[in-house]
């Protein structure tokens, strides 16, 4: 791994997602608790943290597909919120999406699925949308898959054709969720190449969400991590690595950190008592 | 004690009760607003570059109407024969088996057409509608509509509510014409009445009037099914079992709203 391939750009990044002071809640249970987060052009930044540290509902407000409790989300200069809705579908016809199970469209063909934000957006032709959507087909190996469907691919396939959609619009930042999940390590670092390329050849800006070290690590220009609805890292990897945090440590060392239990609240949450057992540590 | 008792059991009653009207308010606001929405991108979507698309409506009266003509047909046949065999068994009583025409008409074209198309459709197509939605939702589909700057009110909702509103009143014609043939030729052959003299009596007995009632309730009956179908599979939570759950809830809800609507229909037409 290069050590260029780990730093910030140098060369001037303009901050293409400003986060400011984000706060979520599902019910009463704060998720996000003042996150601020700046993602420059041409990055790929990588979101980590454990089990329900909060960064898939932070991928999901970077993604505008849900409005916070408070706080700004600021992509490609635009407050996402307050734009009108026409303005909110031009944005986000520059952003692209890598869902975790792909979410093709089960009735639609692969090339039909990609073909799809062509369809929706622009006044192509058919056979042009068909020769765009083979580019994109090139460009994740999936060539002469078109007319399959989806339940005809297995779990890397779909992944890579979701890619090929998301790109198809050719936009300025790629989301991918959890892009490892669920595949083998060669299958893997095969994507992982894909998401290093993809950055390379169409200078795209990229935000990864990803609980894999290796792959974080190989793909990384900068990384995140989020714990219990905080910000608790943000930097290089070689920053992480040196990070002097115990919690930081722990994640990259997967140690668990188990709370001590104390064996009289213990007792009253295994009787049901909630209202006693509301203080225990989860 | 025991009043303690029973004043916690009535607490915990209206408690229910009231969490059920709030909940059932709550579920009528969703549709108003489903209902506004999809006006909104029908009208306004073409401005926004979001037009409906005419094929997607077109695939969805296939699926909705075309695709249910062969059972609708059958279950409206069987309807009308079984409306003429009952009639001229009841009307024997009286000797006046001759005015069977009368029976077979008006609850064919007026009640029983609407009806059972009604709620054919609604078994077919308002659960589909509702597994369809429900498992887009749990493969992250409508949210990857939602990334691509595609409203999925607009791309979803409108095609299946337009379709449904036109395919449910067209299967009801189809089902009044099928209907009363079964039921001429029933009477054709236990009263020996020709074809020509059924439909000459069925078209002085009927109106304009009657032909509307039941065409307009099918209209109403199509807009239920397509919306109650949709929310349901927008609302789908908790994987697989969700999306069991809120078909079968989607059948119940189609078929309770269809048959209320229906005596709301017939009490307001013949106050």
């Amino acid at each position: 791994m290069s050590d260029d391939q780990n730093t910030k750009p140098q060369t001037g990044p303009q901050t293409v997602i400003e986060v400011r002071d984000l706060v979520t809640h599902y019910g009463p249970r704060q998720i996000l608790n003042g996150v601020n987060v700046d993602i420059v052009e041409g990055e790929i930044m990588i979101i980590m943290g454990g089990s329900g540290s909060g960064k898939s509902t932070f991928l999901r407000h970077l993604m505008a597909l849900q409005r916070p409790t408070s706080g700004t989300i600021k992509i490609l200069g635009e407050d996402v919120w307050k734009l009108p809705q026409k303005k909110l579908f031009e944005l986000r016809k520059k952003l692209g999406v890598a869902f975790q199970g792909g979410a093709l469209f089960s009735s639609m063909t692969v090339g039909e699925n990609i073909m799809l934000p062509l369809y929706e957006h622009t006044k192509l032709d058919r056979q042009t949308m068909e020769i765009m959507a083979r580019m994109k087909l090139e460009v994740v190996d999936l060539a002469g898959f078109e007319d399959l469907m989806p339940s005809e691919l297995s779990g890397g396939m779909i992944k890579r054709a979701a890619v090929a959609r998301a790109v198809i619009m050719d936009p300025r930042i790629l989301f991918f969720d959890e892009p490892s999940a669920g595949l083998d390590p060669v299958v893997s670092s095969q994507l992982d190449d894909l998401i290093l390329r993809l950055r390379d050849a169409m200078g795209m800006t990229i935000c990864v969400v990803t609980h894999e070290l290796e792959s974080a690590f190989k793909i990384a220009d900068r990384i995140t991590v989020l714990d219990q609805g905080n910000i608790l890292f943000v930097g290089t990897v070689d920053e992480l690595h040196n990070h002097p945090s115990e919690r930081i440590q722990n994640l990259l060392n997967r140690r668990s950190e188990e709370a001590e239990i104390d064996a009289d609240e213990y007792l009253r949450r295994l009787t049901g008592d909630k209202e006693e057992a509301e203080g225990m540590p989860r | 004690m025991a009043k303690g008792s029973n004043q916690n059991v009535a607490a915990r009653f209206f408690d229910r009760v009231g969490r059920s009207s709030v909940s059932a308010l709550e579920e009528m606001g969703r549709h108003g607003i489903l209902v506004v929405e999809s006006l909104y991108w029908l009208v306004v979507g073409p401005r926004m570059n979001q037009p409906v698309r005419l094929g997607a409506v077109f695939a969805e009266m296939m699926e909705i109407g075309v695709r249910a003509i062969g059972i609708i047909g059958i279950m409206a046949a069987a309807i009308g024969a079984m409306l003429a065999i009952q009639g001229i068994h009841s009307l024997k009583i009286f000797g006046a088996e001759g005015h069977v025409v009368f029976g077979v008409a008006f609850s064919m074209v007026r009640e029983f057409a609407p009806l059972i198309t009604g709620i054919l459709v609604a078994g077919r197509s308002g659960s589909a509608l509702s597994a369809r939605l429900g498992t887009m939702k749990i493969n992250q589909e409508l949210d990857a509509l939602e990334v691509m700057g595609i409203n999925p009110v607009r791309f979803l909702v409108v095609p299946s509510l337009l379709a449904s509103l036109v395919m449910v009143p067209v299967l009801t014609f189809m089902s009044m014409v099928l209907g009363l043939y079964a039921g001429a030729l029933y009477v054709n052959a236990a009263l020996g009445m020709s074809l020509a003299a059924f439909f000459d009596q069925t078209i002085d007995v009927l109106s304009v009037d009657d032909l509307m009632h039941g065409i307009g309730k099918a209209a109403i009956f199509g807009a239920l099914i397509a919306l109650i179908g949709v929310l349901n599979g927008f609302l789908v939570k908790g994987g697989a079992e969700g999306v069991g759950k809120a078909t079968t809830r989607s059948v119940v809800q189609c078929i309770s709203a269809i048959v209320i609507t229906d005596m709301l229909f017939a009490l307001v037409a013949t106050f």
